[in-house]
């Protein structure tokens, strides 16, 4: 075996942290990692891979447990540890009014690199990252993914034996992460140990070796396709299906046979239980779809398996929900040559699409593309430059106002008030969208019962786990019933759990006839959307389903795209169109 | 060893011209180190004057006589006051209570009578009591003009009589004004904003941007990395007092008596406590908004009111006395004074520099415990 070859640089026994009081923030945590491969640190937001990664540099001190890293004592020895290895902070660590070069200069000169060797190491770590032409830019004015790079060429000055990356995944646009992806992979070669901490389970599937954890516990180190062997043969997709995929999907997450499920495009996923063949799945599906054929198992449904499963198909917030009348077959949401323009920069540029009542529609960009302006062009919170985008019939640069009392929004950052308990928060919310008396007693009492937040009403919202914060910003959203829901990157950091939790409802409000505009860089999310518009430097360049996109990049060698492979060509066929 | 002493001078010079370039590059900094001061010595040089110049009164003369003429003429030759002369004081009541005028001065009736009978004539004075300073100066005011009249008279009368005169002499500042010893004190208030404001809010403002970590996880030191923000730090705080300097002898012709030698000395002792504190906070906070409410709350606002910049000491509650003995801005801002406006006066000097230099120490020690290279 050539895995034994490599040499161990990291060894984590039993590590414990503890931030105050309350669960630690790492629990026993052990594990390997060695020389000359890539080892994914994966787990949602606040699953403890900061922490880890920080105790790693020495930079903070274990509880409990021992960490040698290139066999010193991250305890006693962090001077050691920090001279032999390279960090890129979430972030990257870069001073943004130093231009690329200074910031070279600067690292060169704290990691001790001797002048005379400066000259071809810059050269080489510059070609590298294809930095060159931009060495006397400030730091600030490169894009996303060239900070990234940048920031790897800063961590890597001196060739360290150890790289430890801080989610260097996030905030670039999926082009830029696979060359950082390659870079890295290069680097391996050279035996260096990678460690790449990330919240998105399809970049850990292309480490060699991964740590997933949750909520501050180990819960896997190994291979990844150890992982997914788990579920091997337990992963189906049930396609072919007619009527509401939606409806037939909670239906299914209730069988005690099925695992987890979500929406893919136009089938279903499921995962099954172990030791079940599927004909249950089989017989509850009935005439509403065809058959159910294997899928290959991906890391999220091993992580969902190992959690324990996802949750059911019920939302009892949904059922609460009086359904929605037809109506006269409208749009609800409309937009109609959106564009936006600060200066001379075009944020979006004729954004043109509708959302029939009933359907999830998707935003899918890079961040900085002109998602968010979009949406918050739709949500009158953005007066458009040009172009008209109506909301249940009404014109947002008329009747704003009546328009904006019939969505629902949901911040990407977390937009309730912190110092606020949940109780709080949601009697505020009740008030701004106008619900009075025993209405609004109703509403708030159903809010807390419904997402289960009665036990910490009366906690401070700040102090809330993600999760929890993430339910009740759902919450707030929904509490007037809006006929609009506006969802901008609703699920992002948060564990695949809460998130099925999160769809679950969502799901559900759709059925009943709510209308679904949702942002996401989330390639499996994209796929619980009816269509999807990709945008990218401010343009819509492709809208259709999940299906159609995925099938248009389709190739001989690639009969079966990714939605992320989808992704990755639309944007490279358009770039070559605007070089033409 | 001595390479590893190489490697140190290095990282201390690299962290040195990082932190010059940002400086220059960042218009905030720019800001706090020369336009805030220009600002503030503009307030001082010009806008703020505590000296009060001519004020407004009524002056009622209820008997018109020879003698109370007399005395109204020499309220109006007076150059404190700029006089309007009635019958009746209900003329000017409406006046002081719109802050008008500044005092209703009454020559009552018998004024003549009482004078010539010798039994001591009085001079009813009106003012704001809401107003005290304009109040108090009305009143101290009116009695002198009184008492040069009397000694006048009497000076006329009985030639013999010499009357008691009092020659006031006012050293080092002879004209009184204000702007000569506020102008002095302000320059302790601009290197309190340097040192502490700014020098707080650059670090703090690494720690929010994960420079500080990424900084840390290098083999630079903790020293290293205080070093690195002190030294560029006091520097630009010396610029900035240079540059304040210059203009208020310059342009606001305060006078220079002392030496540019203790100058230097008391600015850069009184730089160690600013810096100091400046560390401490962005070490405790490591957040930009809490550092600069922190640096204004506990480095600003003292040196302003409790360093007797402006409000003295001496007529202070004691407890707020005591309070003012923790204030380093307090024990500059005598001796800067001096050094403007007197002269090197250098037991006082090294008293203050001793006092400046023991509260750095104690603020560093604390500040350098505080960063040690963790996350916490």
């Amino acid at each position: 075996m050539t895995a034994t070859a490599k040499p161990v640089l990291v060894r984590l026994d039993g590590v414990v942290k503890r931030f105050g009081a309350g669960a630690p923030a790492l629990d026993g945590v052990s594990g390997d990692i060695r020389g000359g491969e890539i080892t994914g640190l994966v787990g949602p937001d606040g699953a403890g891979k900061t922490t880890l990664i920080r105790l790693m540099t020495g930079l903070m001190q274990p509880d409990g447990g021992v960490i040698t890293v290139l066999d010193h004592d991250a305890r006693k020895e962090a001077p050691a540890i920090q001279a032999a290895i390279g960090y890129m902070p979430q972030r990257f660590g870069l001073y943004e009014d130093l231009s690329v070069q200074e910031n070279l200069d600067l690292y060169a000169d704290m990691r001790g690199l001797p002048r005379r060797e400066r000259p071809a190491v810059f050269d080489e770590l510059l070609t590298f990252t294809d930095l060159k032409r931009f060495t006397d830019r400030l730091a600030g004015k490169l894009s996303g993914g060239m900070k990234q790079k940048l920031g790897l060429a800063c961590a890597l000055i001196r060739k360290p034996r150890l790289l430890l990356l801080d989610e260097p995944g996030v905030g670039v646009d999926p082009i830029s992460r696979r060359e950082l992806w390659k870079m890295v992979e290069n680097l391996t070669t050279e035996g260096i140990g990678v460690v790449w901490s990330t919240a998105y389970l399809d970049e850990a599937e292309a480490c060699d070796h991964v740590l997933l954890m949750n909520a501050g516990k180990l819960l896997y180190a190994g291979t990844p396709p150890g992982l997914t062997d788990r579920v091997a043969g337990r992963v189906k997709r049930l396609i072919g299906i007619k009527g509401s995929r939606r409806r037939l999907l909670a239906r299914l997450l209730d069988d005690d046979k099925v695992v987890d499920g979500v929406i893919q495009g136009e089938a279903i996923r499921l995962v099954l239980a172990e030791g079940d063949d599927g004909d249950s799945v089989v017989k509850t599906a009935g005439a509403e779809a065809d058959r159910l054929i294997p899928a290959t198992p991906r890391f999220e449904d091993a992580f969902v398996d190992m959690l324990g499963g996802g949750p059911g198909g019920r939302s009892a917030l949904a059922e609460a929900q009086a359904a929605r009348p037809d109506g006269d077959g409208r749009p609800v949401i409309e937009a109609r040559g959106l564009t936006k323009r600060f200066g001379d920069f075009t944020a979006a540029d004729r954004i043109t699409f509708d959302i029939p009542r009933g359907q999830i529609f998707g935003l899918l960009g890079p961040n900085g593309a002109g998602k968010s302006t979009t949406f918050k062009m739709l949500c009158g919170l953005l007066k458009p430059s040009e172009g008209e985008g109506r909301v249940a019939g009404f014109d947002l640069r008329r009747d704003a106002a009546e328009a904006r009392n019939r969505l629902g929004y949901m911040a990407q950052k977390f937009s309730l008030y912190g110092d606020l308990s949940v109780g709080q928060n949601l009697d505020f919310f009740a008030g701004v969208y106008g619900l009075a008396g025993a209405r609004r007693r109703e509403r708030i009492a159903m809010m807390l019962d419904v997402f289960d937040l009665a036990p910490h009403a009366s906690m401070s919202t700040k102090d809330l786990p993600l999760g929890l914060k993430q339910r009740l910003a759902l919450a707030a959203a929904v509490m007037h019933e809006p006929e609009a829901l506006f969802l901008d990157e609703p699920t992002s950091g948060v564990d695949p759990i809460t998130r099925r939790e999160f769809w679950t409802h969502i799901n559900g409000l759709v059925e009943k006839g709510v209308t679904v505009l949702v942002t996401t860089h989330f390639m499996d999310e994209a796929e619980y959307c009816d269509r999807i518009s990709l945008i990218y430097r401010g343009k819509s360049i492709a809208l259709g389903s999940p299906d159609d996109l995925k099938a248009s990049v389709a190739t001989t060698d690639r009969p079966d795209p990714t939605m992320e492979d989808a992704f990755i060509a639309l944007i490279e066929a358009s770039e070559q169109e605007a070089a033409a | 060893m001595t390479t590893l002493r190489r490697g140190r001078v290095r990282r201390l010079t690299a962290l040195i011209r990082k932190e010059s370039f940002q400086i220059i590059r960042d218009p905030s900094s720019i800001l706090i180190a020369l336009v805030l001061p220009l600002i503030l010595l503009f307030l001082f040089g010009y806008g703020v004057s505590l000296d009060t110049s001519r004020t407004n009164v009524g002056l009622v003369l209820e008997e018109t006589t020879p003698v109370t003429l007399e005395l109204a003429a020499s309220f109006q030759n007076s150059r404190y006051f700029d006089v309007t002369v009635g019958h009746d004081r209900r003329e000017f009541a409406e006046d002081l209570v719109q802050s008008r005028i500044g005092g209703i001065l009454v020559i009552p009736n018998g004024f003549t009578a009482d004078l010539t009978a010798a039994r001591h004539p009085a001079v009813q004075v009106i003012v704001d009591g809401a107003d005290p300073n304009t109040a108090n100066f009305v009143q101290n005011y009116a009695a002198g003009t009184v008492s040069t009249w009397e000694a006048q008279r009497a000076a006329e009368r009985a030639l013999t009589a010499t009357p008691l005169l009092v020659q006031q002499r006012f050293w080092f500042n002879p004209e009184l004004k204000s702007r000569n010893f506020l102008v002095p004190g302000s320059i302790a208030i601009v290197m309190t904003l340097v040192g502490t404001l700014l020098t707080s809010m650059v670090i703090a403002r690494e720690w929010e941007r994960g420079t500080m970590e990424a900084m840390m996880a290098t083999p630079v030191t903790a020293w290293e990395l205080l070093a690195g923000k002190i030294v560029p730090y006091f520097l630009l705080g010396l610029a900035s007092m240079s540059l304040c300097v210059g203009l208020a002898v310059f342009l606001f012709g305060v006078p220079f008596r002392g030496s540019i030698l203790a100058l230097y000395a008391l600015s850069a002792a009184f730089l160690m406590p600013s810096l100091g504190q400046g560390l401490l906070i962005s070490a405790v906070t490591k957040n930009q908004f809490l550092a600069s409410q922190l640096a204004l709350l506990s480095g600003f606002l003292p040196s302003f009111l409790l360093s007797g910049f402006i409000f003295e000491i001496n007529s202070m509650p004691l407890v707020i006395q005591y309070v003012s003995m923790i204030v380093p801005a307090r024990y500059l801002i005598p001796s800067l004074q001096s050094v403007f406006l007197a002269g090197d006066i250098w037991p006082m000097f090294l008293r203050s520099i001793l006092v400046l230099l023991g509260f750095g120490l104690v603020l560093f020690a604390v500040a350098i415990r505080k960063t040690a290279k963790r996350i916490t």
